[in-house]
């Protein structure tokens, strides 16, 4: 029988955490992803032997990362945005070093320490780089407690498959919230030896395994470079999700990630009563972003409003791929101010009813 | 059936545990949950509440800004959400602690002694079994007995012995609307 419980997001990660046989967790306490470490603390070393570090710093922490994820361990940290923050230099450093890592953003208002409310104003943060050259991180938006326990099982294997950091983009509202979740049965931890690459410390290898991300020659680095976008292609390819609603008969598209998303699909049942015939894009992998879907609706479609909790991020890519086939408009609230489905249903008819 | 209620009240009077009983119970029917609570620097020393929906179809936004049932046990969260009732929904409050009562001709208001029945039960922290009894004596969603399954689960087995008696406060709350 499939193990259904009513949790809150951030136990729900820190669940699938230790059942997706994570090896270590390194990690700083921040609101409002403190339960995740809480949690891990609690369950997690008595059932799977996983080690569960609290570090002194999230500098600590992601260089923790680093070194696990380099020995070949399945290893995660959690934090929020100004944690998160602490963390770039680590996150460009394991891009450069393709090493496999899960990371999640239980995102929170900003800039600065910002509040402790939801926001999801960390999109460019996570999908733009946050970090210092051109790397990428394969990026999940849950929008809902039960894609906190997924998206970290599919986050590993992502990342595995890869050899890249991967990011989870949650929000405070996200990890405080309790919802109906189905977990997955416990998987064993990996071998870590299946790691050809990893720094395991065998002697029998004819190379010597070598982890690092300088390199003074620049065409080395060039020829890195190029390696990694190959694999930014691959998975711009290969890895594109997203949940489309009702688009095939709409005349108009709300979109959003995350919890942004939810409140949208509220406002668009509203506006479905009222008559509009609205559909829904829910981008689930904000990179690689679902160019198509846009490209596709947007030459079909009136028009498109994107909602975000914050001033305007993700738009810039719905803008991309419409590459102007429509008007694409933006509602967003800030700072940890949560939209209302009645705002956004009052935008939408602003902009394009009245 | 699609109900969505806010539960709202001082920190520790056990509005978010109102709500996460509702959850619970739920699940245990097999509907579907969201239960939102608020986390922010209101928690500290000001109203605590927690949104909570229970659907029979799965569930768009866990955030909304009308409700079918407002549950309200001090002043402020009376003052709040009085205007968030949706027409025809429903506003329960504990009538010791408000002065300034709900005046609404278009809702359906529930004065309920719950702080009364708690003194009288000599454990006033039952008030939010109460106040969750008059809740499902007038919206129905849930079956009595499933609450009972969902407080086995939401209380640790040491305080098992405590079932009984936050059953007589739901009980007494149910009774107190069914009047």
């Amino acid at each position: 029988m499939a193990d259904k419980k009513l949790m809150k997001g951030n136990e729900a990660l820190a669940e699938a955490m230790i059942r997706a046989g994570c090896d270590a967790y390194f990690g700083y306490p921040i609101t409002p992803q403190s339960e995740v470490l809480e949690y891990l603390a609690r369950e997690a070393t008595n059932r799977t032997g996983m080690v569960v570090l609290q570090a002194e710093s999230e500098v600590a922490a992601v260089n923790m990362i680093y070194g696990a994820a380099g020995a070949g361990a399945r290893v995660m940290t959690t934090s929020s945005s100004p944690g998160m923050s602490l963390m770039m230099e680590g996150v460009s450093y394991i891009a450069s070093a393709e090493l496999p890592c899960l990371f999640a953003n239980v995102n929170r208002g900003g800039p600065g320490l910002g509040t402790i409310q939801p926001s999801q104003a960390d999109y460019f943060q996570s999908v733009k780089g946050g970090g210092h050259g051109d790397y990428k991180m394969f990026v999940l938006a849950p929008s809902s407690v039960q894609e906190m326990v997924d998206f970290v099982k599919l986050g590993f294997d992502v990342a595995d498959k890869y050899r890249t950091p991967v990011m989870i983009l949650a929000d405070g509202a996200i990890g405080q919230m309790m919802e109906k979740v189905v977990l997955f049965e416990q998987m064993p931890r990996p071998d870590k030896n299946a790691k050809t690459w990893a720094t395991t410390g065998r002697a029998d290898r004819p190379v010597r395994n070598y982890i690092t991300s300088l390199h003074i020659q620049a065409e080395k680095m060039e020829e890195i470079n190029m390696r990694l976008q190959a694999k930014y292609r691959d998975m711009e390819e290969n890895e594109v999700r997203y949940q489309a609603i009702d688009i095939d008969d709409a005349d108009y598209i709300l979109t959003g990630f995350g919890l942004g998303a939810r409140i949208a699909m509220r406002a668009m049942e509203m506006g479905r009563e009222k008559g509009y015939k609205i559909g829904l894009i829910r981008p689930i992998t904000l990179f690689p972003f679902p160019t198509k879907i846009f490209e596709e609706v947007g030459s079909k479609v009136k028009g498109i409003l994107d909602v975000e909790m914050n001033c305007g991020q993700m738009v810039e890519d719905v803008r991309l791929s419409v590459e102007g086939r429509c008007p694409v408009k933006f509602y967003g609230r800030t700072g940890g101010v949560i939209p209302s489905p009645e705002e956004i249903l009052e935008k939408f008819e602003e902009y394009f009813i009245k | 059936m699609t109900h969505e209620s806010i539960f709202s009240g001082f920190g520790g009077q056990g509005v978010l545990t109102m709500g996460m009983l509702l959850g619970y119970a739920g699940i245990i029917e097999d509907k579907e949950v969201t239960w939102m609570p608020s986390y922010g620097p209101e928690m500290r020393g000001g109203t605590a509440n927690c949104i909570t929906i229970v659907s029979d179809k799965l569930i768009s936004s866990p955030i909304i800004s009308t409700f079918d049932t407002v549950v309200a046990l001090n002043q402020p969260s009376v003052d709040k959400f009085e205007e968030k009732v949706r027409v025809g929904g429903n506003m329960i409050f504990d009538v010791a602690n408000i002065i300034n009562v709900p005046t609404r001709k278009d809702i359906n208001i529930y004065a309920v002694p719950g702080s009364d029945i708690s003194i009288k039960l000599k454990n006033t922290k039952v008030l939010n079994m109460i106040m969750l009894g008059a809740f499902i004596g007038i919206t129905d969603i849930i079956k009595v007995e499933t609450i009972w399954k969902a407080l086995e689960q939401v209380l640790p087995e040491r305080y098992h012995k405590l079932i009984p008696l936050n059953q007589e406060a739901f009980m007494a709350g149910m009774d107190a609307v069914k009047k």
